[in-house]
């Protein structure tokens, strides 16, 4: 159970990534989910493939390169709601599938790039070195940090968005500090999990949480508690059965997030049976 | 607590620059009450986030307790007409009471004795005080309509501006609302309802008639004739005790 991460360092390194991708996403996830969010998450998670490819060619950081996807991303939308009658989810979901059919026109025009469309989706989770746990530590502490500070302007934006003002907030500056922390997370995260798979990081472990919890601090501890459990479990179905790294992590969630879901659906009709 | 808790002066209100009500005078004193009486779409809700500061006006002068409204939208309680994500939040009904003292803890101070007291006292008010540790999703319709105004309440602001706040509730919510509203007048709130309810309205000091602009302003037993009530929702109705009774169709040719 715990041999191959004592014997391998790439193994450690993996489950530190895990686990500071886990705690990341608890966070951040828990808004995403309370403030019905997903749809922009999944659009930024697929949104900076065309970034990501172009730093590549290049050669740039690819974190840069996501960043600027996650930025035109989120400006996108602010554009086209702003000039027009859309919705937020018109916007979105144009902006989503332009970027990624832009992110594969570009990867398909590349040979070079071929092979890097795997890692970029799906992420190098067996890969990531010293540098890219930094990276992630600092993210971690930021969005952390992020949420202590709005704490209450969140709670309050995740309520009711009108009920942020009247106490003395900027409803639309801390909506767009929540897109910030959601992008970053985003683009900080894809290197380790993929572009693909950091969306179910955000979403199967703080909807575990959402089932449990009376509280919001205790939905992100279960999110937190989910998504390490998934990590560890995920790497070592991993390494013992030769799958991808990424998405046996994700998969252990969601699975993790149906085991849930079928527990609360029993417990609350034996609960109404024996009342 | 300033004595004048909104004065509008040929104000009107819109979203995006349109003015869907036009033509408002009103000078409301603190520890008044005012019903906004009028049809789905007459401009009701839209003055009211207007007045909480949510909404620019359309044109017009505002001043909401004797200052700019942008600078005192946090001295408004506002009670919306929708809470849509009411039934997600992990959060209990007394957790949602509690929200209402943020404002007064600021950023990072802990809940103090008096706010725990004025929370308690606004649960208490509403008939709440048993649901505190209930999952908000747990709860009924009603319920967690008392809870939306038990935190208004909680807020001990100076200008209430309540969205269709007897909307779900039953006889004794009914009337735990209209305590309380007395409370909040005695205490010195200026009130302003937006309402269809022709009972809670006559309770008001004031009523004003809106159909896309002020058909009529005054005290309900002046206001509420049949002429203005025709004009204001397009059919004939007249007051008969609390209840308003279909008398006639509007007819424009």
């Amino acid at each position: 159970m715990i041999d191959p991460f004592l014997d391998n360092g790439f193994m450690q390194r993996a489950l530190v990534a895990g686990i500071l991708v886990s705690l990341t996403c608890a966070v951040v996830g828990t808004y995403v989910v309370l403030r019905g969010m997903a749809f922009i998450g999944d659009a930024l998670a697929h949104g900076v493939l065309p970034g990501v490819a172009m730093a590549t060619i290049l050669g740039l950081p690819t974190m840069l390169g996501a960043g600027v996807g996650a930025v035109v991303m989120i400006g996108g939308v602010g554009l086209i709601t702003a000039r027009s009658k859309l919705s937020n989810d018109t916007a979105i979901g144009l902006l989503f599938i332009g970027l990624l059919a832009l992110g594969v026109v570009l990867v398909s025009s590349s040979d070079s790039l071929t092979g890097d469309l795997e890692a970029i989706l799906f992420g190098q989770f067996l890969g990531v070195d010293t540098t890219d746990l930094l990276v992630q530590t600092i993210a971690l502490l930021a969005v952390c940090a992020i949420s202590l500070y709005s704490a209450r302007p969140f709670l309050l934006l995740c309520f009711d968005i009108d009920l942020v003002s009247t106490m003395g907030y900027k409803a639309q500056w801390y909506h767009r500090l929540m897109l910030l922390m959601i992008a970053a997370t985003v683009v900080v995260s894809f290197q380790t999990v993929g572009s693909l798979l950091v969306f179910g990081m955000l979403l199967a472990p703080a909807g575990v949480g959402a089932l449990l919890a009376r509280r919001i601090g205790s939905m992100m501890l279960w999110a937190a508690g989910t998504g390490v459990l998934s990590t560890y479990v995920g790497l070592l179905a991993s390494y013992h059965f030769s799958w991808a790294a990424g998405a046996s992590v994700v998969l252990t969630a969601v699975a993790i997030f149906f085991l849930t879901l079928v527990f609360v659906s029993v417990r609350k009709s034996l609960t109404l049976a024996s009342a | 607590m300033t004595s004048t808790a909104v004065v509008a002066r040929r104000l009107a209100v819109g979203y995006g620059g349109r003015a869907v009500l036009t033509g408002i005078d009103a000078y409301l004193k603190a520890g008044g009450s005012t019903a906004l009486v009028g049809s789905n779409g007459s401009g009701k809700s839209t003055l009211l986030k207007t007045l909480a500061g949510l909404l620019p006006p359309v044109s017009g002068a505002l001043e909401i307790m004797g200052g700019a409204v942008t600078e005192m939208s946090h001295k408004v309680a506002y009670l919306s007409q929708f809470h849509p994500n009411g039934f997600v939040l992990p959060l209990c009904a007394v957790d949602v009471v509690r929200m209402a003292r943020y404002d007064q803890r600021g950023r990072w101070a802990r809940r103090s004795q008096t706010d725990d007291a004025i929370v308690a006292e606004s649960m208490e008010m509403m008939k709440i005080s048993n649901l505190g540790d209930i999952p908000l999703c747990d709860l009924s319709g009603g319920q967690q309509q008392r809870v939306y105004l038990a935190q208004v309440l909680a807020r001990r602001a100076g200008l209430l501006l309540l969205d269709e706040p007897t909307a779900g509730l039953d006889a004794p919510g009914r009337a735990a609302y209209m305590e309380a509203m007395v409370f909040e007048r005695e205490r010195g709130a200026a009130i302003v309802t937006a309402t269809h309810d022709v009972a809670e309205a006559s309770t008001c000091d004031r009523v004003l008639l809106v159909a896309g602009r002020i058909v009529a302003d005054g005290p309900p037993a002046i206001v509420m004739t049949p002429e203005n009530l025709l004009e204001t929702f397009g059919i004939g109705l007249t007051k008969v005790g609390d209840h308003l009774v279909v008398t006639e169709h509007h007819h424009d040719h």
